[in-house]
């Protein structure tokens, strides 16, 4: 079985959609409890995984499907599957959210959307599946695949939503179309000029014919991160995002906010990492001028875009195209610790977002809004969604010891070591951005205030609450369980951090990065 | 320019097919951007998807190719004569050099191994790469489904707001949320209705 396990993330999930689509007509209470046994049968895969990952000599563990393997066949015949640190890490980010969202999205899904269980389960395992296997795929072709099948499950789970949702996933379909695209062309330009489409094969085929200069080759970079940069929001392309998410059925939301953006930004890190090469992407001295610019308007935009906002749900929103920022610009600075940082801050700001809509959710179905007016005196109703939401907004933020203040620790000294001070700065700007968003929130959770600053209780706040307002009222445990183990990852990563970062350092070791200013 | 080297020679004649892809993608760029339309709009993205498929099929071409089936008796070089004992080397594809000559020796010094086996480059030379059009197989089946997807929302979105115009949708979705009045949360249930009159004294 474990020599398997690389097959069984996909097999459960995959197996696992066929059936819900199979039962959900008949009987569609089944669908839930499928829909969990799979992914816990994925995170058992994905444990193995990244244990056998980690035992192996090369640090990387290759998996053929259809016996295509690369004793008897040369590399690139045949789909090889490879795990390695990076891809297995984020894997295992990819199995462990959907897993979490999918004990939470029983009562979530059977309210928004109901009678449409079988449906929303079929697509809920093919997002995963199609997200876990852009995580480990070894083929530039397969990717693009395994991207649309992501994309396309991802525009059906989002429409499943209100009239409204349907017409931001319009907007969707349109930019993700045009970013899978863009990523198809460019895979095409290093086709024909490599005449290969596995990832290491690429790399090999560069360095061997010097393909540095090519015209053609600039061209195919240009156009798959361009398309990728579309795909993960970045922010002038970032529109259909807060709509989509926005409006989407709570467990929809729950399971592609944290992810999505997140994998696509591995997509870039595998691609000028792993396919072009380090000297190919960097050495090009355009892109690592332009782009921590463009990172820093990305990160100041987005984050006054979020303080204009009057609704949790869509602050959020706004709070991934700033996070997409961050990560974007650990790459580009171009150091080894702001590679730490941006691969940690794919992993930690996974477990903070999923966290933070998980609290949302509740919020939504408890109050039947998320508008900041209707969040007075929550916390004495519900202090543990309160504690587990708050966990998650001091993370985002960056106080130790979760998580995030770990990632965003190696992001900014990325960014000084390689002397960019300008997002040094945009990061600064960020953080003080989300302690006011969020310590306004607590004020407004906390405090029987209301939007005239008046108080409606005795003059001191929640406490002053009368007693029928204030009555304990948490949520269900399908959903603050979930909710509760996410708050508790974000303080564990945040505490054995030092694990993860080794990992991560073992895997960068080969790449010779710059440890300080690359240019 | 207009020569036998010229740039206008290389693009219409040598590159033709390259600079129709091109006009074909700005075309569906344009049309998904800027037309007001959705079903204009969902046309503009399968003429974009097409001219990437357009792309992907150049690279395939060879002047003279043919299909890459092993076919002794159509050999134009004669070269596969002694090879004919061993139908199932069709299998195999074109490989780097170095793999094809292994093979190849391989085989000569054990004739009576019957598995795939690389053919030389010279036995190759009038295969068309399948590839690229087999990768455009999925790349359609891929558009179809995006394509299904969308017509899908546009239906949704019609029967919601009765119209497939974006800027009269927009319109109606803008009417809908000044209309919306948040709930006053502390006032939704029949037990709070103390702290509401309690507001009402205030003001």
């Amino acid at each position: 079985m474990s020599e398997n396990s690389i097959a069984l993330i996909f097999v459960f999930p995959l197996f696992g959609a066929v059936l819900c689509a199979l039962v959900g007509r008949k009987s569609r209470n089944l669908c839930h409890p499928i829909a969990v046994a799979s992914l816990a049968g994925a995170l058992w895969g994905g444990i193995e995984t990244l244990r056998r990952v980690i035992a192996s000599e090369t640090n990387e563990v290759s998996y053929y499907f259809g016996g295509w393997n690369a004793d008897a066949y040369p590399r690139g015949v045949g789909i090889e599957f490879r795990a390695d640190y990076l891809g297995a890490l984020i894997m295992l980010v990819v199995v462990g959210v959907a897993f979490l969202v999918a004990i939470y999205s029983k009562l979530p899904v059977a309210e928004e959307t109901p009678e449409k269980e079988g449906p929303f389960y079929t697509l809920f395992l093919l997002q995963v599946t199609g997200l876990a296997g852009i995580c480990l795929t070894g083929d530039a072709f397969n990717l693009y695949v395994l991207i649309e099948v992501a994309a396309l499950t991802g525009y059906g789970l989002i429409a499943m939503g209100s009239a409204r949702a349907a017409a931001a996933t319009f907007n969707y379909v349109i930019l993700g179309t045009i970013g899978a695209s863009f990523y198809l062309l460019g895979v095409g330009y290093v086709y024909m000029k490599t005449g290969t489409l596995n990832m290491v094969g690429i790399q090999e085929v560069i360095t061997a014919n010097g393909l540095a200069d090519s015209a053609a080759m600039q061209v195919a970079f240009v156009f798959i991160c361009l398309g990728v940069l579309i795909k993960m929001a970045f922010f002038p392309f970032h529109a259909w995002l807060p709509n989509a998410y926005f409006h989407a059925p709570t467990a929809t939301s729950s399971l592609l906010a944290p992810l999505v953006t997140k994998v696509m930004i591995y997509v870039m890190i595998r691609m000028t990492l792993t396919v072009f090469g380090v000297d190919f992407s960097f050495e090009n001295t355009l892109w690592t001028e332009v782009i921590p610019w463009l990172v820093v308007i990305a990160i100041v935009c987005a984050a006054t875009m979020a303080l204009a906002q009057r609704d949790v749900k869509k602050m959020l929103t706004y709070l991934i195209v700033a996070e997409v920022g961050y990560m974007v610009g650990g790459i580009w600075v171009y150091n080894y610790y702001g590679f730490i940082g941006s691969i940690f801050h794919i992993i930690s700001d996974a477990c903070m977002t999923l966290c933070l809509f998980l609290g949302v959710g509740i919020i939504l179905r408890k109050r039947r809004t998320t508008h900041f007016d209707g969040l007075r005196g929550l916390f004495r109703k519900m202090p543990f969604t309160m504690g587990g939401f708050f966990v998650g907004g001091f993370s985002i933020i960056g106080l130790p010891p979760t998580c995030g203040f770990f990632s965003k620790w190696y992001l900014i000294t990325g960014g000084m070591l390689a002397e960019r001070w300008e997002y040094m700065v945009a990061l600064m700007f960020s953080t003080m951005v989300m302690v006011v968003l969020f310590f306004r929130l607590i004020e407004r959770i906390h405090l029987a205030v209301t939007e005239s600053g008046e108080n409606i209780g005795h003059g001191h706040g929640d406490l002053a609450l009368p007693e029928s307002e204030t009555f304990f009222d948490e949520a269900h445990w399908t959903m603050l369980v979930p909710l509760l183990l996410s708050a508790s990852v974000v303080l564990v990563i945040g505490i054995f951090n030092q694990d993860i970062v080794n990992l991560i350092q073992d895997f960068l070791e080969p790449f010779d990065l710059p440890k300080g200013t690359g240019r | 320019m207009f020569g036998e080297d010229g740039l206008l020679n290389e693009l219409l004649v040598e590159r033709f097919n390259y600079c129709v892809y091109v006009v074909l993608l700005l075309i569906g760029l344009y049309a998904m951007i800027a037309k007001n339309n959705l079903i204009k709009k969902l046309i503009g993205m399968s003429i974009f998807q097409t001219a990437i498929i357009l792309f992907y099929v150049s690279i395939g071409v060879k002047e003279g190719g043919t299909i890459p089936i092993y076919v002794a008796e159509h050999d134009p070089h004669g070269h596969h004569a002694e090879h004919q004992a061993h139908p199932e080397e069709a299998n195999a594809t074109e490989e780097t050099e170095e793999n094809a000559t292994t093979a190849t020796t391989l085989h000569e010094e054990d004739h009576g191994h019957h598995g795939p086996r690389s053919l030389t480059d010279e036995e190759t030379s009038d295969y068309a790469n399948p590839l690229p059009h087999v990768l455009m197989l999925t790349a359609i089946v891929v558009g179809v489904a995006t394509l299904g997807v969308a017509l899908a929302l546009t239906q949704r979105i019609y029967r919601a707001y009765g119209t497939i115009e974006e800027d009269a949708v927009l319109a109606a979705i803008l009417a809908e949320d000044a209309s919306t009045v948040i709930p006053d949360v502390l006032a939704t249930k029949p037990k709070r209705t103390s702290s509401k009159s309690r507001k009402a004294k205030k003001a």
